[in-house]
């Protein structure tokens, strides 16, 4: 079974290899015939690489033991749910996934670019057939999931029980679709400036692809950092590790793509600056997967031991990064700039966001690179911590969001600052009753936390006041308002739920690093402690049994005023196939708070313990959540309906309402 | 309109540079503060370590060394298999955390050449041995390259 999986991914690179040239010499050459080649070709080339990926899975599914991937990463004892996400728990098994994904969103322009101008729809599918010739030889000569092994072995050797887990079992294909998705938005790119011609119709065309890349993007990075929320058992939330860095640095990226394709649509101006941001955006994800796959952060020795992976990754990375930037280099000052546009402006404002958004991503990038190069250079070991990164990405993200509500009320090509504060009054109120109320009822001197509590009601109000004068709520009567909203754009309640949703992040992120209460302490069974205003009784530890694990089990009560608030069960398991053990924190979350408790080891009679008090966290995940949804509106906006056609009068009717 | 573009240039340009100025600041004012460098066993052992200093040491934990106290400190010894050190920590080891097992610490040398740990990592992945423990032990010389591929 499996080896037809494996013919079918070498047809695949086959067909990637025809899509990636004869459309391309097609769109040069003027040929209709080979540039209709090309969405045949990106159509074909998915359904065989999803035949690939279902024997894959199939072997997974049956214990197929013959099979090297499966033996290495599956065993009999594993629940079904898990042998089916243990296809992508692996580097081959992943790549599979990557590359399925990468040849999805070829197909998807295919099929619904159709009424894209045929040479560019020819162009950007044979730029999306050359990247997946590039990964899938990577897989085919380095990393393939599809051999064999004999003789075949009766018992697999089992998968890291830290990812036996529903979420990181999602995270991976979400980030994927995000990482991935972002190829469009090069192959867009890359198309463009082969065209040598942008104008606000390509960013039409490029914005619902980014949109999705950026949905999936968000709700990959929220998965990833629930799941180490959940399962490390360190209590939080974000480690700004490199692997962290890696899906981080594309989404800031990407978040500016996405302000800067507005801006070449609404007033086309930014080309370059967009197309570029396009490309680099791509490669920061090629980088991420380059830092994720090639084992430089497990281990430089991991590296140095199978130098092919590493090097052929890192030579991917060159091409397309570098070639993309030598055609950009050579086409992109035939582009003239458009509009020009007072300082004080909406453009000036996205343009300040992608400023700030890309010197961020060049600090996180920084830090995650610095110690590979000196260690590279110098020999030295270091590692830059968190707090690297919090004083540095933290100061950048303050001026983007005190802008970020004056921005998005003002006016294209000149704005009035003083006019937009006058509307903003609600929210400038709303900031300074909650800094001056955090300062004066909780603690006067935590000046940070109020400032970022500051921060979070500016950013919220600004939205939701935006959103009401559009509306005209409370201006008009009702029924008038509702009619506003019903004519409103979709993306404009998309922008709304997005820049909430980033103010409901800083409000989560505040409130659980500035709240947090941590006790570590050896408790015996009967023992209460006070965390936080709770009283927490530990009733002992009990030994379960799991499908493929046992498990010490600690058991909490949890007393507010007397009563009983919650009942926490934390576990320590021992996996028997993996021969591990992991942690699963018994957490009892809330709105307003979680509550986080980690057994630790026996030590004496007791065990130690560790109990968190996290206010707020919800809000992070809940956050992401709001703009994730923001994204999937704006994604339904029937003016941006993927790959739709522009009939003049909607074009006119666009240039009226000034909506983003 | 030449005019207009031509201010708009400089003053987009102005702000670039204000920023990247402003980054670089406070990067190095970041990285100064927040990179620890890696030692260890033995190089505490030749006693060029600044004690006010954090850094991170890497090593096995020596079997039979593990003490764990009623008030939930632990009690280890991590050594290069030539020099070892005594670390202190309170608080919950990571899973990885083994008798015999590669372990790295965050923290720092008190004077009487304990370690007080406020980090204790152990890598999410068993295959791997933390890249530090295995430059440890290289150093001292028991560590020959490719021994960590044999699963």
């Amino acid at each position: 079974m499996i080896e037809y999986g494996h013919f079918a991914l070498a047809l695949a690179f086959a067909v990637a290899l025809v899509q990636g040239t004869v459309p391309l010499w097609g769109a040069a050459r003027g040929d209709v015939l080979a540039m209709r080649l090309a969405p045949q070709a990106a159509i074909v080339q998915f359904l065989l690489l999803l035949f690939a990926f279902a024997t894959l899975m199939h072997a997974y599914i049956v214990n197929d033991f013959s099979v090297v991937n499966v033996f290495e990463n599956s065993s009999t004892l594993k629940p079904l749910f898990y042998k089916i996400t243990g296809v992508w728990g692996n580097h081959e098994g992943s790549l599979v996934l990557w590359v399925l994904i990468l040849a999805l969103f070829g197909a998807a322009v295919a099929v619904f670019g159709r009424h894209l101008p045929q040479r560019f729809l020819a162009r950007v599918l044979a730029v999306q057939g050359l990247i997946g010739v590039g990964f899938l030889s990577f897989m085919l000569f380095t990393s393939n999931a599809f051999l064999r092994m004999d003789p075949p072995p009766l018992e697999g050797q089992g998968l890291n029980p830290l990812l036996q887990d529903p979420g990181i079992a999602l995270h991976p294909p979400m980030l994927y679709l995000g990482y991935v998705g972002f190829s469009t938005a090069y192959s867009f790119a890359m198309a463009a400036l082969l065209e040598g011609r942008v104008d606000p119709s390509w960013a039409r065309w490029l914005r619902p692809w980014v949109l999705a890349a950026w949905l999936f993007l968000t709700l990959g990075i929220a998965f990833g950092s629930w799941w180490a929320y959940y399962e490390l058992g360190w209590g939080g939330w974000w480690f700004w590790d490199p692997v962290e860095n890696a899906s981080f640095m594309p989404w800031l990226a990407g978040t500016a793509l996405l302000h800067s394709a507005i801006v070449l649509e609404k007033r086309n101006t930014l080309k370059n600056w967009t197309i570029l941001l396009a490309i680099l955006t791509f490669a920061l994800s090629l980088l991420g997967t380059f830092l994720v796959r090639s084992g430089v952060l497990t281990s430089v020795h991991a590296f140095a031991t199978d130098p092919a992976r590493g090097v052929y990754i890192l030579a991917l990375l060159v091409i397309a990064v570098g070639g993309s930037l030598l055609v950009y280099a050579w086409r992109a000052p035939a582009m003239q700039g458009g509009a020009a546009f007072a300082p004080i402006s909406r453009e000036g404002a996205l343009v300040l966001n992608n400023l700030l958004l890309a010197t961020a991503c060049a600090t996180v990038l920084l830090g995650t690179l610095y110690p590979l190069i000196l260690e590279a250079l110098t020999g030295d070991k270091i590692s830059v911590g968190p707090p690297f990164f919090n004083r540095t990405f933290l100061p950048l993200m303050v001026p983007l969001m005190v802008v970020l509500p004056v921005g998005a009320m003002m006016a294209w090509k000149r704005g009035d600052v003083l006019g937009v504060l006058q509307r903003l009054k609600a929210a400038v109120a709303a900031t300074l009753a909650v800094i001056g109320g955090y300062l004066a009822l909780v603690d006067p001197r935590a000046l940070g936390a109020a400032l970022g509590f500051g921060v979070a009601a500016w950013v919220m109000v600004g939205a939701l006041v935006e959103y009401a004068e559009r509306i005209a709520l409370f201006r008009v009567p009702l029924a008038r308002s509702w009619q506003r909203f019903k004519g409103l754009p979709r993306s404009a309640t998309a922008m709304m739920l997005a820049h909430l949703g980033l103010g409901v992040i800083i409000l989560g992120i505040t409130g659980s690093s500035a709240g947090q209460v941590e006790r570590i302490l050896v408790m015996q069974a009967g023992d209460t402690v006070e965390l936080a205003g709770y009283q927490v009784r530990f009733e002992g530890v009990e030994e379960v049994r799991g499908p493929n694990y046992v498990a010490q089990r600690g058991g909490f009560t949890v007393f507010a005023d007397g009563r009983v608030e919650a009942v926490i069960h934390s576990e320590k398991r021992f996996y028997l196939i993996e021969r591990q053990t992991t942690t699963e924190a018994g957490i009892k979350s809330g709105i307003l708070r979680d509550l986080y408790f980690v057994l630790g080891d026996q030590s004496g009679e007791g065990w130690t313990v560790r109990l968190y008090y996290n206010p707020l966290v919800f809000w992070i995940w809940g956050g992401a959540g709001l703009m994730a949804i923001g994204g999937m509106i704006s994604l339904t906006d029937r003016r941006l309906r993927v790959g739709a056609p522009k009939p003049a009068s909607s074009r006119r009717g666009l240039a009226t309402q000034g909506a983003v | 309109m030449k005019h207009l573009r031509k201010r708009q240039r400089a003053m987009l340009l102005a702000v670039a540079l204000l920023l990247v100025g402003g980054a670089t600041a406070l990067v190095l004012a970041a990285l100064g503060e927040s990179i620890s460098f890696f030692v260890t066993p033995s190089e505490i052992a030749q006693g060029q370590i600044d004690p006010e200093k954090r850094f991170r040491i890497g090593g096995l934990v020596r079997e039979g060394s593990v003490e764990r106290r009623p008030d939930g400190t632990v009690r280890f010894i991590v050594t290069d298999t030539v020099n070892e050190v005594q670390v202190v920590y309170r608080g919950v080891l990571p899973d990885l955390f083994r008798e015999g097992q590669g372990v790295v610490a965050l923290g720092t040398l008190d004077e009487s050449g304990v370690f007080r740990a406020s980090e204790v990592l152990a890598k999410h992945d068993e295959r791997y041995m933390p890249r530090e423990v295995v430059d440890a032990l290289e150093q001292a010389g028991v560590w020959k390259d490719g021994a960590e591929e044999q699963r």
